[in-house]
C-alpha cells in the first residue's frame, strides 16, 4: 500500500487495493443476470414498432395459450398512480408517468415503449410469445425535435399535459424556466465584443456495459424481493411501491453488483415487471434487456438546442449573457434543463444574464440522468463562446477565464453565494501541467482547453460500523458500489480507528439490513455516505474509549486515543490497541456497533470544477478527429483513495470524448432508431484514446468533516467544449454542433473553404 | 418567483423558521404560498437555502434575523 500524500491523514489518501477487487477480476462478483432460483421463470418485453401511436387493443389469448406461457402483463394489471412531484434520490420524479414508462397506457410514446410483459418456462418461448400477442395501433405522426415539438399545431404527446404560460392549452413544453440577473441588455451593450452562436448536440446513451436486469420473487404472504443491478436500491423500492401500489415495507431490494451506471440505473424499467410477474405465477421471475432494448428504451440523456450571445470588454470582463435553452425529455417531463441552466455560466461571476430553459418532451425514450445532466450540453455552448470571447481580447483562454472566475462569495446563478470552491486553482492546474507548457506542432493539429461546473449533492445516507472480537470492523451502508466507494468507507473507518484498511471489510447492504440511503448518483457517496460511515465510526470510537475508561475506572474524557493506542495519565495504565481493547467487549458491556444517519442537504453541497485541456488531429480530407493528448484537473476537495479518483475523472473524460466526437442516436422518418448496437451506437474504446493525465485539485469542502465534494460527474463536461476549441484551432472552424463526427466536421471544412475562396475571389 | 412578487428578486419577510416566513410572504404577496408549499411542507419541486445551505428539514428549518434565503428550483436528472 502507498504512503499517503496528503499530509494529514494515515490512510485517506493512499491507494489500496480495492476489497471487492478479487471477486470482479476472477469472476465470482454477482451481477443481477447471475442470479437464479428454483423454478425460476424468464421474462421477455414487448416494445412498440412506432415511435407515436394510439393503443386501440391488445389481444394476448393467442399468446397465453402458448404452451410455457405462464403469464401476460399489461398496463391495465398496474394501478392508476398518483398524478404528482415526488422528490426520489437525486430528482424529481411523477409516479403517473414513470407507470406510464414502465407499460404504455393507451398510447406508444416512443420506438422501443413497453407494451406487455410476458413469463415463460424459457426466453425463447416468452420471446416467441411476444409475436402472438396482437396490438391494434393507430399510427400518429412522431414528434423527434424541440423545434418540431415547440411548433404551433405540432402533434401533441401528452393529452393532459398543461404549462403555466400556455393556460389549459395542450402543449409539448412541460416547463418554462428562466433565470436572470442585471441587465442584459445594458451588458450586452457595454460589451466591446459580443459573440453569437447556436449549438445543437445529440442524444447520447450512458453506454453502461451491464444490461437492466431484474429477478422478481413474490410470496403468498404479499411480499416481495427484488434483485436488480441499480445505482439505488432504496429508489427502486419506493419507485415500485408507487407504480404498483403497495407499502415499500412490503419490498425487500436486493442490490446485485452493478456493471456501469452512470445515472441511468437510476430509474426503474424492469423491476415493477419482475414482481408483477411473479405475483401472477407464483414463481421467481428474471428478465434480462438485450442490447437493442437499452438502448431503445432506457434514458439516454436529452439531445438540446441552445442559443448563447455572450459579449466582453477589451480587456477580458465578461459583461453580459442571454442563453436560450431547450431540452429533450423524451416522451415524459424531466429533462435536466433547470440543472443545464443553474451550470452554464456557474464557474464565472457575471452580473448580467438571462437564461431561458425549456423542459419538451418529443417522441424519444425518456431521459435519465448521466453524469452531471445538462450540464455537458450546457458548457459546450458556453465554453466554446468564452473561448471565441478570449481569442477576440487576445487573450490565454485560461486568463481569460481566471480574469472571470468565479471564487469565495461569488452569487451563484441561482443567487446563494459560493463557499469556497476550487475554480481558479483548478484551471490553474492545467495551466501549470506539463501538457500545457508542451508544445503542439504538426499540420492540422490544435489546442483546446475548457471548463465545467457541477453541484454535487448530499442528500440521505446511513452506516453501521461493528468492531470484531478480534479488533477489526465491517462497515455496512446502502451505497451500490460503482467506482470503488466499498475501499473508501473502509479507509474513511479505518483512518477513525487507526486500523489498517485490511482489517476493515466493507458490505453494500439490502434495503432490509441498513437504514434509508439515496442512490449513488450525483456525486455523493463519498460525500453523505462517507459522512455518515465517518461518524459512524466516531460513534464506535467513542464507546472504546468508554470500555477503556471502564477498564481503568477511568472517565471517558480522561481516554486519549493517538496511532491506534488509547491510553490514560495513571499509575499502572499501559496503553491499548483497538484489537487488545475489542477482546474484551464481552467483558466491558457487549458488542461495539457504531451508528450514523445524515441528512446533507440537497444539491450543491460540494461545487466542484474540472477543466480539460486536448491535442486534436484533424483529416481534412476525412473530417476526422483524432485525439492526441488529454489531461483533466479536477477539484475533488480531499481524495480519499486518488486512484478511484484518477479513475472517475477519467471515465467522465472518456465519455465526454465519446459525446463529443461519435455518440448520437440515429431516428429515420418515422422515428424508429436504427443504430441499436455498439458497433453503430460507437463510443471510444481504448484504441480511440491516448491516457489521459490527471491533475487532482485538493480544496477541501468547509462542510464536510474530512473536505470530501464527490468526484464522479464534473469531469464529463468540458471535453466537448475543449474538443471543439482543438479542432478550431487546427482547422479555424467552428463546431457548434455534437458530435462532431467525420461527416459533421468535413461538412464544416468544406464550407470554410468555400467561403474562404469567396472572399479570396472577391478580395482579388 | 419575480412573476409571484410584482418583478421584485428580492423582499423582506420575518419568521422564526421557513414556515413563520413564507407565511409572511404570502400576506405580503398573496397566493405565493401555494407556488412555494404543497400539503404544509416545501414542494418536492423547489429547494430552499438559507445562507448558502439547502436546508433539510423542510418549513422547520430555523432562519435567523438577517438570513438570506432563496428558493430554487430542485435538480432533476430525470427520472
Amino acid at each position: 500500500m502507498s504512503e499517503s500524500k496528503n499530509g494529514h491523514y494515515k490512510v485517506i489518501g493512499t491507494r489500496p487495493i480495492r476489497h471487492d477487487g478479487v471477486d470482479k477480476v476472477t469472476g465470482r462478483a454477482k451481477y443481477g443476470a447471475d442470479y437464479a432460483f428454483p423454478g425460476m421463470l424468464f421474462g421477455k418485453v414487448l416494445r412498440s414498432p412506432h415511435a407515436h401511436a394510439i393503443i386501440k387493443s391488445i389481444n394476448v389469448e393467442k399468446a397465453l395459450k402458448m404452451p410455457g406461457v405462464k403469464a401476460i402483463v399489461t398496463s391495465a394489471d398496474l394501478p392508476e398512480a398518483e398524478d404528482s412531484t415526488q422528490q426520489v434520490g437525486e430528482a424529481a420524479m411523477n409516479p403517473r408517468y414513470l407507470s406510464m414508462n414502465i407499460l404504455a397506457h393507451q398510447k406508444a410514446l416512443y420506438d422501443g415503449h413497453a407494451i406487455a410483459a410476458v413469463a415463460a418456462t424459457s426466453p425463447h418461448i416468452a420471446e416467441e410469445a411476444l409475436r402472438l400477442i396482437e396490438v391494434d395501433y393507430e399510427v400518429l405522426p412522431p414528434v423527434m425535435t424541440v423545434d418540431d415539438a415547440m411548433k404551433k399545431n405540432a402533434p401533441i404527446l401528452l393529452p393532459n399535459l398543461r404549462n403555466k404560460e400556455e393556460g389549459d392549452n395542450p402543449t409539448n413544453v412541460a416547463n418554462h424556466l428562466q433565470f436572470k440577473r442585471g441587465d442584459t441588455k445594458a451588458g450586452l451593450a457595454a460589451a466591446d465584443f459580443v459573440v453569437e452562436r447556436e449549438f445543437h448536440t445529440a442524444m447520447v446513451h450512458q453506454g453502461y456495459i451491464e444490461p437492466h436486469n431484474a429477478v422478481g420473487i413474490y410470496n403468498s404472504d404479499g411480499q416481495g424481493t427484488i434483485y436488480c443491478s441499480t445505482q439505488g436500491a432504496f429508489d427502486v423500492r419506493s419507485m415500485c411501491a408507487q407504480v404498483l401500489g403497495i407499502s415499500v415495507g412490503k419490498i425487500k431490494v436486493v442490490p446485485a453488483e452493478i456493471g456501469g451506471g452512470f445515472g441511468g440505473k437510476t430509474t426503474i424499467y424492469l423491476e415493477p415487471l419482475s414482481l408483477m410477474l411473479a405475483k401472477k405465477t407464483g414463481h421467481p421471475v428474471k428478465l434480462v434487456m438485450t442490447r437493442g432494448e437499452v438502448l431503445r428504451a432506457t434514458g439516454p440523456t436529452s439531445g438540446s438546442k441552445i442559443k448563447i450571445k455572450m459579449g466582453c470588454t477589451r480587456d477580458g470582463k465578461i459583461t453580459g449573457a442571454e442563453v436560450w435553452m431547450a431540452y429533450e425529455a423524451g416522451a415524459f417531463p424531466g429533462s435536466p434543463v433547470g440543472a443545464g441552466a443553474m451550470c452554464l455560466l456557474a464557474p464565472y461571476n457575471i452580473d448580467n444574464f438571462q437564461i431561458d430553459g425549456y423542459d419538451v418532451v418529443v417522441n424519444r425514450p425518456k431521459t435519465a440522468a448521466y453524469r452531471a445532466p445538462g450540464a455537458t450540453n450546457a458548457a459546450m455552448a458556453s465554453e466554446t463562446v468564452i473561448d471565441e470571447l478570449a481569442e477576440k481580447c487576445g487573450m490565454d483562454p485560461i486568463d481569460f477565464r481566471i480574469a472571470n472566475a468565479a471564487k469565495e462569495g461569488t452569487a451563484q446563478i441561482v443567487g446563494p453565494p459560493y463557499k469556497r470552491i476550487g475554480f481558479i486553482e483548478t484551471v490553474e492546474a492545467i495551466k501549470n501541467s506539463p501538457h500545457y507548457k508542451s508544445a503542439l506542432t504538426g499540420k492540422n493539429r490544435g489546442r483546446g482547453v475548457a471548463a465545467g461546473f457541477w453541484f454535487n449533492a448530499g442528500m440521505q445516507s446511513s452506516a453501521t460500523v461493528n468492531i470484531q472480537t478480534d479488533g477489526t470492523a465491517s462497515v455496512i451502508t446502502g451505497s451500490t458500489d460503482i467506482g470503488g466507494s466499498r475501499a473508501a468507507m473502509a479507509m474513511i473507518t479505518a483512518e477513525v480507528l487507526g486500523m489498517d484498511v485490511t482489517d476493515v471489510r466493507p458490505t453494500v447492504a439490502d434495503t432490509d439490513s441498513t437504514g434509508h440511503t439515496d442512490v449513488t448518483g450525483g456525486s455523493r457517496t463519498t460525500f453523505a455516505t462517507g459522512m455518515a460511515v465517518y461518524n459512524a465510526a466516531q460513534d464506535a470510537l467513542r464507546q472504546l474509549k468508554e470500555r477503556a475508561a471502564k477498564t481503568w475506572e477511568k472517565k471517558p474524557e480522561d481516554v486519549k486515543f493517538e496511532d491506534g493506542k488509547f491510553s490514560a495519565e495513571g499509575e499502572g495504565i499501559k496503553p491499548m490497541t483497538v484489537k487488545q481493547l475489542a477482546s474484551r467487549l464481552a467483558r466491558t458491556g457487549g458488542p461495539i456497533t457504531g451508528r450514523a444517519q445524515v441528512s446533507t442537504g440537497g444539491i450543491g453541497v460540494g461545487p466542484a470544477f474540472a477543466a480539460t485541456l486536448v491535442d486534436v488531429e484533424v483529416d481534412p480530407d476525412t473530417g476526422k478527429v483524432q485525439i492526441l493528448r488529454a489531461t483533466v484537473a479536477q477539484d475533488a476537495g480531499t481524495a480519499i483513495h486518488p486512484s478511484y479518483v484518477e479513475g472517475q475523472m477519467q471515465g467522465g473524460t472518456s465519455q465526454g470524448l465519446g459525446w463529443a466526437l461519435n455518440e448520437e442516436y440515429f431516428y429515420d422518418s418515422k422515428g424508429t432508431l436504427k443504430n441499436i448496437g455498439l458497433l453503430d451506437y460507437r463510443m471510444p474504446t481504448c484504441l480511440d484514446l491516448p491516457m489521459i493525465e490527471t491533475a487532482i485539485v485538493e480544496i477541501p469542502n468547509p462542510i464536510h468533516p474530512l473536505g470530501v465534494r464527490g468526484v464522479g460527474e464534473v469531469s464529463i463536461v468540458p471535453p466537448p467544449a475543449a474538443v471543439a476549441n482543438a479542432i478550431y484551432k487546427a482547422t479555424g472552424v467552428r463546431m457548434t454542433e455534437l458530435p462532431m463526427s467525420p461527416p459533421r466536421v468535413l461538412k464544416a471544412i468544406l464550407e470554410h473553404r468555400r467561403v474562404h475562396d469567396l472572399q479570396a475571389a472577391a478580395a482579388d | 418567483m419575480r412573476k409571484l412578487t410584482g418583478g421584485h428578486d428580492r423582499v423582506t419577510v420575518s419568521g422564526r423558521n421557513l414556515r413563520e416566513a413564507i407565511a409572511d410572504l404570502d400576506r405580503q404577496y398573496p397566493g405565493i404560498a401555494n407556488q412555494l408549499t404543497e400539503d404544509g411542507d416545501i414542494k418536492a419541486s423547489i429547494a430552499v437555502s438559507i445562507d448558502g445551505e439547502v436546508g433539510t428539514n423542510g418549513v422547520l428549518d430555523t432562519i435567523r434575523e438577517s438570513s438570506e434565503i432563496h428558493f430554487l428550483p430542485q435538480i432533476s436528472g430525470g427520472n
